[in-house]
């Protein structure tokens, strides 16, 4: 069989998209994937790290903040700063700013209140690593669930952030509006994901796992997941081709949880 | 020693917490509340430090783990030995 790219998904204690997030990736877009433990120093090789949603650490303190220090989290700053892909969703966006790797901080929702809901974000640059498959104001319809999701940078890191193009989805309407309701959490310009100056990190509060099969409702969240394979495909030359994703889907069984708490 | 290290968010960064008790506050009759700002209080416990290590000490573990500097600030004091 042909080699696909491989991806590790990252497991804290308190994640709780783990599973999800390693289904869509394995027997959704048919990529290698293996979990990788908080307590872990060794990456496995991926071509890919995923910080995925949950609650690691019981998000005591402030929402990621003692996620940082796992010694996994030590190997992801090396891996991100050599430029690995590194894609946070949710939770894993959290402790990406908690690490230093993405800009910013995440206030409570204005409403105060757990958003679980499907939204609808528009894709500002689609020139990343992570939106290269989609189209430039493309809107996806991709659910939020979180309790911090409320983006905030201090104005000089937010104009930053506009002049070089690192908010790579902002939320809107249907239509594409970044009207007001829309906004749901409140996000300073209506930011709901960001990416590194450098374009290798990206951190996004919509669950792109959530929304990649049809039968859930949407699959819009496989832009992200293609657009990764894609980058990782060009990078990689002929060597790792597309064969094995027009394969016939297996649904292969999922490992069973590793390691001890 | 004992310190208390009191974390509340920067004046510039909006508290929806503080606004929602200072809704509370105001629908209950309370007036004179002007504004409400929430925060963190911790309480930690040193050993075989003395003071001068301690003034180093906890503005570090502060600065480093518990507040987000990028949105918090914090102060602090010694309430004990």
């Amino acid at each position: 069989m042909d080699k696909t790219m491989k991806f590790g998904v990252v497991v804290f204690p308190g994640s709780n998209c783990d599973y999800d997030t390693f289904h869509v990736l394995q027997n959704v877009m048919e990529q290698e994937t293996v979990f990788l433990w908080h307590k872990d120093s060794d990456l496995q090789n991926v071509d890919c790290v995923v910080l995925p949603g949950g609650f690691s650490y019981g998000d005591y303190l402030r929402s990621g903040a003692i996620a940082r220090f796992s010694p996994i989290m030590t190997e992801v700053k090396k891996f991100a700063e050599a430029g690995g892909l590194v894609l946070g969703i949710c939770n894993g966006f959290q402790i990406l700013q908690e690490a230093g790797l993405l800009p910013g901080a995440m206030l409570r929702n204005k409403n105060l209140k757990f958003l679980c809901q499907h939204v609808y974000i528009r894709i500002e640059n689609n020139k990343t690593a992570f939106s290269r498959a989609g189209r430039k104001n493309q809107v996806l319809n991709i659910p939020i669930a979180h309790f911090d999701g409320n983006f905030y940078a201090p104005p000089e890191m937010l104009e930053t952030l506009e002049n070089k193009n690192q908010i790579v989805f902002r939320y809107c309407d249907e239509q594409g509006q970044l009207t007001e309701e829309a906004n749901v959490n409140g996000s300073l310009h209506h930011i709901a994901g960001v990416i590194n100056e450098e374009g290798n990190v990206l951190g996004m509060m919509p669950h792109p796992e959530r929304a990649s099969e049809k039968i859930l409702g949407s699959d819009d969240g496989r832009v992200i997941f293609e657009s990764i394979i894609d980058y990782l495909e060009k990078k990689a030359g002929q060597g790792k081709k597309k064969a094995a994703r027009q394969a016939k889907p297996v649904v292969s069984p999922l490992p069973p949880l590793i390691g001890n708490l | 020693m004992k310190v208390r290290i009191l974390v509340s968010l920067k004046p510039s960064v909006l508290d929806p917490q503080g606004q929602a008790v200072k809704n509370a506050l105001l629908t209950l009759g309370y007036e004179a509340v002007k504004d409400v700002r929430q925060g963190k209080v911790f309480e930690i416990e040193l050993q075989n430090v003395d003071r001068q290590t301690a003034e180093k000490l906890v503005p570090e573990i502060a600065d480093k783990v518990l507040a987000n500097p990028i949105i918090e600030k914090f102060t602090w004091e010694i309430i004990e030995g």
